[in-house]
């Protein structure tokens, strides 16, 4: 009767609704008996403990997590094992523990929030007669190295004993985190946890250890027969190293002898690190082991004769607008008032949407198409509700959505504005390049819950401190949401939450937007979710003020350290010097030029073109997308819906210290006898420099103390002070408005999404293509350059084009001067706004550097030392440099 | 010298006695429903409602107290297995229930320190606590089997009020016996756990379960072993079995349980199973003989009797155990020790 464990445990994790979307699924619809089966099979397929997890911003896990957890204590066979009360929430744990009258475990309970409550959570654990995981979690943050896992953990046993906790009762979680990311410090985590059980056994006496897999092969989601075969091979070396539990889907281990060899080892490699490589190889040879179970599911076209409410489900759900507005007029004269067709089928079937997409089984083009359906469907319905005089359908909360001053990006922006309207918000967008003014006379008029930010250039960052600083002078209390491409939970954290006593949330992208929002209309989560949320914001202040930050070197050293470039390999002078304009590309040349991976990245698909189309996770989505981008491109070429313009110049130049001079005028005035330029300082004899027109453009340099050998890079190390060449472009896509128009009209943010989505592409691949145009003929220093797409994606040519803004120099102030060396606003029509934003949105300018070791790189954090030097070559105040160095700045 | 430690210290010299049934024994009383009732001016009807005589009619109690001590017990066990706020609502005497855990350890504590006096041989009071009729791990309604009639918090609020009176009454003990619901009795430790700190001292803990099927599991469905895994934080000084059948079908039971538990056994079942008309007819001899081969064993610490069993069934227990050695007290292996409705220990690598 006794069941006694023999070596490892295996915990049931399908009843987690973080790790299984079913189980998710069924709880948020409340299909709590199928729920029940879930654990049933959990324990028919060998789990000895039962892992029980309702965190999900959506569900009050606490409700769901009692009522879960009394229905199976009333099926034997699921009770008869031990139960996992599994939260981060540790009122969620003890409402847990009240109802489970076994010994279950506790997971988890950490020092993250300090000693004092970490033993308080300890003593109460003890009184319900509970086991716990403990996470090697600490004040200062998650463990990560060997070292730390082991002192965090050594440091909690000696505390639990300490107060009389059973030491057989402890289990240490020392952090499984993923590998094979990429990024080079992650490729030891493998090995840290391995050696770090190993230590931690014979540290602490009669402790567990325990992790959950599904971090370790995060990198390959979508991709099981990988992420198998890397649990098996985890588990085969750090069982022996002590791992004696793990929250795993017992069914879907792989035997580790049978794992096919090529895979294994490649496993084996990136988990024990055996060299920098391995994680590229087990990429590489992921692909080969992609989906070979995936099954693709027909929808037929049978659905024309379903009941009409169903009807509208299906159309909804797969976003076919073709028939809404009949099949809307259909149920409009079968139900007594028109508001009933909103509040009825119509919100039933965005409500299935919400679930779908909420458990990642949709993703955001459909959410967008069905949102199109839905909007079809109400605004046929809106003439008779306005007749009937009847009020319209209440949303769950009002939320006022803008870009921020100075910036005109609005993607991101109109996605979560769509995606919040499908889950019943109601959405005021107030547009782009708007003023922090209108937007707080937006919120009060409105009665809004809450504010949306967005802004995609850095010097919006500034911006949303300034929104959320004037927010706090008018005393609201509403709660900001913060999102965009620049925008980040640690500048959130940093910069704008101590601005503003009201709730700030930092959204990451479209898909958490809901249950962000949701959590803060509710009134039974959001005391709860704010309290988290300035948690955590409070603990990445700390880990921030207490992290040693890499050292920065004086400007005068880095300087010493700066790259010094071969100028025995510059290039010589171009084959067309001056300035290029092109008042109308051909879109189908730059059409071959796309790069696609950054359009399925902007619709919150993630993977590769073009091995996403073929994605088991998001291939059909992607698919469709695509077939839907091809076809409007057909249109925007063979309608000619836009314009491409754009301006090209090659100017002689010099490098004079961080500075990079360039003469726009005469150039030939100042050939030298190399046919570049030649430096101020030279003596020219009778030249009349009365038209000249240098322009100074201030580079900044890395103050990053790095390791020996490695250069504090510079743009202008790329450039000889002797004389040499350098060039600008700008371009842009013109004539996307009337378009717009268009589909506004149609109640059509699908296709508006997808048309500025692919005017952003086709600004891209111009600059791409004219870059390809500059190196074979304009410059000619690589005319025989044979490169495809994919390779000019890879940057696989010589030399570089950093735009301002961006990580090489990115101070956004030197876009203006770019302009007028290039006169881009005559040339093209291209403006710029007081933020530097450029207008039309799809747009791209920056400089063109041929120097073949040039090399794109970031300029990170500089010191008061460069910003004050800076501001002087800039010729401006330290106060106007600090403004936009800011992001730059400590 | 604490009460834990003078048990501790008693029990390494022999077997303990605890006492036998008490209801079975106010039936021979033959009170009626005035004789319950007093003069306290209840509303309900009280004939049945034997933790109240503490109030009403302390005599009865008190002769029951000097029986048991008189057959040979060494603990008394207060008469307050209904003394709580749920199950005195049944009699609509909630406003009672201090009142009566206060008298009734009073009275028991009183009698005891009485025995003791006359032979220098220590008698301890244990102070009651039932199961009550409401299960936190059950639905009444089996349509819906999410339903719980009470929750956690409150089932430790009604025990936290007895516990807080029968400590003011001063009982040595908190006894949670006749388990049925092996969560109703994480509550009442709970309680009890809580009421030691309030006081700030070792408020000991007596831990019985009742069997309801002859598997050896309780009505909430925990086997002994998995039982004491859930219940093994309470470090409770006697872990044991009361009531359920007869002492001959407990007996692979106790088995279990001795070898398990790193602390003392009590076991004090009932006089044999109940005839047809529900009367036990087991002769005190024959209970004796059974509990005896357990003593034999070496798997016993206390014994006692449930219902059914009387001052003569105690007297011959105490007679034919006197002379045998007590179990010793075994030490398990370190091991985690999980619990479902079934046992699960994880072996230390």
């Amino acid at each position: 009767m006794t069941n006694l464990s023999t070596g490892f445990v295996n915990i049931g994790e399908r009843t987690n609704v973080t790790g299984s979307a079913r189980f998710k699924k069924l709880i948020m619809n409340g299909d709590y008996a199928a729920a029940v089966e879930v654990a049933l099979q959990q324990v028919e397929a060998g789990a000895q403990v039962l892992d029980v997890n309702m965190d999900e911003g959506l569900l009050d896990a606490h409700e769901a997590m009692t009522t879960f957890l009394k229905l199976i204590q009333a099926e034997p066979d699921i009770a008869r094992i031990p139960v996992m009360v599994d939260s981060s929430k540790w009122d969620v744990i003890e409402a847990g523990l009240k109802c489970v009258s076994g010994k279950p475990i506790v997971n988890s309970i950490s020092m993250k929030e300090g000693v004092d409550q970490f033993l308080d959570h300890a003593r109460k654990c003890m009184a319900y007669g509970a086991a716990v995981v403990v996470m090697a979690f600490d004040e200062v943050g998650q463990a990560d190295t060997k070292e730390r896992k082991v002192e965090i953990c050594a440091r909690a046993y000696d505390l639990l004993v300490g107060i009389g906790f059973p030491p057989e009762d402890i289990i240490f979680d020392p952090n499984v985190f993923a590998v094979a990311t990429g990024i080079e410090e992650h490729n030891n985590y493998g090995v840290d946890f391995i050696e770090a059980c190993r230590e931690i056994k014979a540290r602490c006496p009669h402790c567990h250890i325990s992790g959950g897999l599904s971090n370790l092969s995060f990198s390959f989601r979508g991709n099981e027969p990988v992420r198998k075969a890397m649990h098996s091979v985890f588990l085969y070396h750090a069982i022996p190293a002590g791992m004696d539990m793990a929250i795993v889907n017992a069914g879907q281990l792989d035997v580790y002898d049978q794992i096919e060899p090529e895979l294994r080892q490649a496993c084996e490699d990136v988990i024990l690190n055996r060299d920098p490589d391995a994680g590229e190889r087990l990429v590489a040879l992921a692909e080969k082991f992609r989906g070979t179970d995936a099954v693709a599911e027909k929808a037929a076209a049978e659905w024309r004769s379903l009941p009409v409410t169903k009807r509208l489900e299906y159309a909804l759900v797969k976003g076919i607008d073709a028939h809404v507005v009949d099949d809307t007029e259909e149920c409009r004269q079968a139900f007594a008032r028109p508001i009933e067709v909103i509040e009825g089928p119509l919100m039933d079937g965005m409500n299935v949407v919400g679930d779908l997409f909420g458990s990642g089984k949709m993703f955001l083009p459909q959410v967008v198409k069905s949102a199109r359906v839905m909007k079809k469907a109400v605004a046929h319905l809106l003439p008779f509700i306005e007749a009937a005089k009847e009020p319209g359908a209440k949303g769950k909360g009002k939320v006022i959505m803008a870009t921020v001053k100075g910036d005109v990006h609005d993607i991101g922006k109109n996605i979560v504005g769509v995606v919040l309207q499908c889950n019943g918000f109601d959405v005021v967008d107030l547009g782009v390049m708007v003023p922090w003014s209108k937007i707080i006379e937006a919120a009060n008029e409105n009665d809004a819950d809450m504010i949306g930010l967005s802004g995609l250039i850095t010097p919006s960052l500034d911006e949303m401190v300034t929104v959320a600083e004037e927010m706090q002078r008018s005393a609201m209390t509403m709660p900001l949401l913060i999102g965009g491409a620049t925008t980040s939970r640690v500048h959130t954290a940093l910069k704008i939450e101590p601005m503003y006593k009201g709730p700030v949330v930092h959204v990451l992208d479209a898909s958490r937007a809901v249950g962000v929002a949701t959590a803060l209309v509710s009134d039974t989560q959001r005391d709860d979710y704010v309290a988290k949320i300035a948690a955590e914001y409070e603990q990445v202040r700390v880990a921030r003020a207490g992290k040693g930050q890499s050292e920065l070197l004086p400007l005068a050293v880095a300087r010493e350290k700066a790259f010094v470039a071969d100028m025995a390999l510059k290039p010589g002078k171009p084959n067309q010097p001056g300035v290029h304009v092109f008042e109308d590309w051909d879109l189908s040349d730059l059409r071959a030029y796309i790069d696609w991976t950054p359009f399925f990245r902007a619709w919150e698909l993630a993977g590769n073109y073009p091995a996403i189309l073929q994605d088991e996770v998001v291939g059909e989505s992607a698919t469709s997308l695509f077939a839907d981008a091809q076809k409007m491109l057909d249109q925007i070429i063979a309608e000619k819906w836009l314009t491409a313009r754009g301006v090209a110049g090659l100017w002689p130049c010099h490098r004079h210290g961080d500075d990079i001079w360039v003469q726009t005028q005469h150039p030939e005035a100042h050939r030298s006898p190399d046919g570049a330029s030649v430096p101020e300082f030279f003596h020219v004899p009778n030249l009349d420099r009365s038209k000249e027109a240098s322009v100074r453009l201030p580079m900044l340099r890395q103050q990053i103390a790095k390791r020996e050998g490695r250069a504090n890079m510079c743009l202008a190390d790329f450039i000889d002070e002797h004389g040499d060449w350098m060039g600008g472009f700008a371009v842009s896509i013109h004539g996307i408005e009337p378009h717009l128009e268009r589909f506004k009209a149609a109640i059509d943010d699908y296709s508006d999404i997808l048309l500025k989505a692919l005017a952003d592409r086709l600004a891209e691949a111009f600059a791409e293509r004219l870059h390809q145009h500059v190196r074979t003929t304009l410059w000619g220093y690589a005319v025989g350059e044979q490169l495809d797409n994919e390779a000019l994606v890879r940057e696989q040519y010589r030399g570089i084009r950093p735009a301002p803004g961006y990580p090489a120099c990115p101070e956004h102030s030197l876009k203006p001067i770019l302009f007028e060396m290039l006169e881009a606003q005559a040339n093209t029509g291209a403006t710029l706004t007081e933020s530097f934003a450029m207008l039309p949105t799809a747009a791209v300018s920056g400089f063109y550097f041929g120097h073949p070791q040039a090399e794109y790189f970031g300029v990170a954090r500089v010191g008061r030392d460069q910003l004050e030097d800076y501001a002087a070559r800039r010729g401006v105040s330290l106060e106007q440099a600090e403004r936009w160095l800011r992001p730059n700045l400590d | 010298m604490t009460a834990r430690e003078k048990l501790l210290a008693e029990a390494a010299k022999r077997i303990l006695i605890t006492d036998g049934a008490f209801g079975t024994e106010i039936q021979n009383w033959k009170l009626d429903e005035a004789a319950y009732a007093g003069d306290l001016g209840l509303s309900h009807d009280q004939k049945g409602n034997n933790d109240i005589l503490a109030l009403t009619k302390p005599e009865v109690p008190a002769s029951i107290h000097r029986a048991y001590f008189e057959a040979g017990a060494d603990i008394a066990e207060t008469n307050t297995f209904s003394a709580n706020r749920i199950s005195q609502a049944d009699y609509g005497a909630e406003h009672l229930v201090r009142a009566i855990n206060v008298e009734s350890a009073k009275l028991a504590r009183t009698i005891a320190d009485e025995f003791e006096a006359r032979d220098g041989r220590p008698r301890f009071v244990a102070g009651a606590l039932g199961p009550t009729n409401k299960t936190l791990s059950l639905s009444p309604d089996v349509n819906d089997p999410g339903y719980r009639e009470i929750d956690f918090d409150h089932l430790k609020d009604v025990y936290r009020e007895q516990i807080d009176a029968l400590v003011e009454g001063g009982v040595d003990f908190i006894l949670i016996e006749t388990v049925f619901d092996t969560l109703n009795a994480k509550a009442g430790i709970m309680a009890a756990i809580e009421a030691g700190e309030a006081l700030g001292r070792d408020l000991p803990i007596m831990l019985s379960m009742t069997l309801t099927d002859l598997s050896g599991r309780n009505l909430s469905g925990h086997t002994v072993e998995a039982f004491w895994h859930a219940v093994r934080h309470a470090r409770p000084v006697t872990i044991g079995l009361n009531c359920s059948f007869g002492a001959e079908q407990l007996r692979p039971h106790v088995k279990t349980l001795s070898a398990l538990c790193d602390t003392l056994i009590m076991v004090y079942p009932n006089a044999g199973l109940p005839n047809e008309l529900g009367a036990y007819d087991e002769e005190p001899a024959t209970t004796a003989g059974l509990v005896k081969e357990w003593a034999d064993a070496g798997q016993v610490n206390v014994l006692g009797g449930c219902c059914g069993s009387t001052p003569a069934h105690i007297k011959a227990i105490a007679d034919a155990v006197q002379a045998l050695p007590p179990r010793a007290i075994p030490k398990p292996p370190v091991q985690t020790r999980l619990a479902g409705l079934e046992p699960f220990t994880m072996v230390a690598a």
